[in-house]
């Protein structure tokens, strides 16, 4: 059959957009290839988990239209699970670790997401505060942390006890696949009818409700998911740096993620990566200059600003801008 | 000696009372909270931070000005009260027509702005205020030492908390307040200058908690962190009592503070977290709050 024939103009049109898409993707991950040999691996790696983390907390706030000020003590679940069975056992891989982090870090969304999804708006934030700030001073006090000292000298081992990943650049390319897997993950979800009854939800959740749906089950899918993939760059980025910190599961690290998703772009999928990308950056140039004590402050300053006149992040406004000129 | 449950009494009202004073700590700040939430529709990230710079008003008022703790109870409220109407005025103005939450972002971000530059000129240990004359030593009840100055902040704050209440629930001020709260729009077409109430109550939740700072000066050390673990205790008193009652607020902080003062002297492993937990366990059995309402 030569259904080329048939094809309506829109259709063509759908078929350029989805080609231009890949490629897209395609020019992006080929950057993501070369990076290493461009820039220095360690920075990227956190760049990338960052990233993760910050589509992670995105899926979250963007697409189901829920504010989590609690998203740090699922990073810090992954990476202190994973870093203690990876110090304490050393026959077990690295990847393993991680897979049962993340499982933690799932656990734990799945509390968090039953508990704080009874109350809505600003509350959900207040909760989600609360309760990470329970698991903060749990963290202090539980003996397999460290406490104030955090875990350190996490070995990163052989991955599936092959690939030594103390070289930066085979660990780079493992930091790599587990990026893209979850960002292919959030892109599945976002777009897929589950993604579609989320944004449904975020939009006006009475309507969803008298629809039929049952919002807080689509609720908790999206948070345990987000939970999930929270606690998945949490146990990268224990691999990566071979330490877990408190400074994970401080509430700050909440703000972060926060800002990093509004600074590229609530809603976007290419956002939370830009913003990651850009905050970790201005941290790694501000920790070397003059101004290093001034961090918090700047953070502060940027998190003000894109408050009140920069909402849509700089993806948002690139997209907006990309809209009024060429379509 | 009398003992209650295996503890001796003196040591089980010592950590009754250091409970009731940091419950009327919570009292004071989730009572500023509910006030700004009612006409604001915001939660002030930034009440933390206000509570500290009212401590540190009446630091650096001392060390600086000369002004005494008696005239900082007064001055230091209305510094930081005025403070926050400019913050009103100049920012969280320009956010009211948006979705809530973008209210507490901002007010995060100011909070992440004071914290972080005061801890570059105090540091983060803490500076010591020193009692007032006349709060000095205390008395000496059948049972236990009551210290004067600890007596005056349960006093002094339950004090304002009820001139609160009566304030609002019994005057003319307090009926345009509870009215703005219920339709701003309506009151606007009454002829009441709703932006200027807006303003005003900004102010005034931000004194109550510059208030508490000054009364928390002399008892913990004035540091710029002092604000931010407190406040989000706060907000879990807050989730546990509902912001839609001021007298709901006001009794869940002591009644909280009194709970963590018995876990201190039961279990005082818990006693960081036990506040969180009750809020889990109204968060199961009573979604709304004790005394909330679902919107």
């Amino acid at each position: 059959m030569a259904t080329t024939q048939t094809l309506t103009p829109s259709m063509k049109r759908e078929r350029r957009a989805s080609l231009r898409r890949n490629v897209f993707y395609l020019v992006l991950i080929a950057i993501g290839l070369v990076a290493p040999f461009v820039a220095y691996p360690v920075f990227l790696m956190k760049v990338l988990c960052f990233a993760l983390f910050a589509c992670a907390f995105n899926l979250l706030l963007g697409y189901a239209g829920l504010l989590s000020f609690g998203h740090a003590a699922f990073l810090a679940t992954g990476g202190y699970v994973t870093g203690y069975l990876l110090a304490s056992y050393p026959a077990l891989t690295p990847e393993l670790g991680m897979l049962i982090g993340t499982a933690a870090a799932v656990v734990l969304g799945a509390i968090f997401g039953a508990l704080s999804i009874r109350r809505q708006g600003i509350y959900f934030a207040m909760v989600t505060l609360a309760l990470a700030q329970l698991v903060f001073f749990f963290y202090i006090q539980a003996p397999f942390t460290g406490g104030e000292d955090g875990l350190h000298g996490v070995p990163r081992g052989h991955l599936l006890g092959i690939v030594d990943l103390r070289s930066n650049l085979a660990m780079y390319y493992f930091v790599f696949a587990v990026f893209l897997f979850g960002f292919a993950l959030i892109q599945r979800t976002v777009h897929s009818p589950f993604g579609q009854v989320l944004k449904a939800i975020r939009e006006n959740e009475p309507r969803a409700v008298s629809l039929g749906y049952n919002v807080d089950a689509y609720k908790l899918v999206a948070f345990i998911l987000s939970a999930g993939l929270a606690g998945l760059a949490g146990s990268t980025k224990t691999v990566v740096f071979q330490l877990a910190s408190l400074t994970d599961a401080h509430w700050h690290m909440s703000g972060e993620v926060i800002l990093m998703t509004l600074l590229g772009g609530v809603g976007t999928l290419f956002g939370p990566v830009v913003g990651a990308g850009l905050v970790v950056s201005l941290q790694h140039l501000l920790a070397q200059s003059p101004l290093g004590n001034w961090v918090g402050p700047i953070l502060g300053v940027i998190f003000v600003i894109c408050v009140l006149s920069f909402r849509s992040g700089i993806v948002g406004e690139a997209m907006k801008m990309y809209r009024k000129n060429f379509k | 000696m009398t003992m209650i449950f295996g503890v001796p009494l003196a040591v089980f009202m010592g950590q009754l009372l250091l409970g009731l004073i940091n419950g009327a700590f919570y009292a004071l700040l989730s009572l500023g909270l509910a006030v700004i939430f009612g006409l604001l529709k915001i939660v002030n990230f930034a009440h933390g931070a206000m509570y500290m710079l009212g401590a540190f008003a009446t630091l650096l008022g001392m060390r600086y000005l000369g002004i005494n703790y008696w005239a900082a109870l007064f001055l230091a409220p209305l510094a930081v009260g005025l403070f926050g109407m400019v913050i009103e005025r100049v920012l969280l103005r320009r956010i009211g027509h948006l979705d809530h939450l973008y209210g507490l972002l901002l007010t995060f971000g100011l909070a992440l702005i004071f914290e972080g530059s005061l801890v570059n000129f105090f540091g983060v240990s803490g500076a010591r205020y020193p009692t007032p004359e006349l709060l000095q030593g205390g008395y000496q009840t059948g049972f236990m030492f009551l210290p004067k100055y600890r007596a005056w902040v349960l006093l002094a704050a339950v004090v304002v908390c009820f001139a609160t209440w009566y304030m609002i629930e019994r005057t003319r001020l307090g009926a345009y307040l509870r009215a703005g709260t219920e339709n701003p729009a309506l009151m606007q077409a009454f002829g009441v200058n709703v932006p200027l109430l807006v303003t005003l109550t900004y102010g005034f939740g931000v004194a109550l908690a510059a208030f508490a700072g000054v009364l928390a000066a002399p008892l913990y050390p004035v540091s710029p962190t002092m604000g931010s673990n407190l406040l989000i205790v706060v907000f879990a008193v807050v989730v546990i009592g509902g912001m839609g009652s001021i007298l709901g607020a006001i009794v869940t902080g002591l009644a909280m503070g009194l709970i963590e003062g018995l876990t201190k002297v039961y279990y005082p492993e818990a006693a960081n977290t036990v506040i969180f937990l009750v809020m889990i366990l109204v968060l199961l059995l009573r979604p709304a709050g004790l005394f909330g309402k679902e919107a």
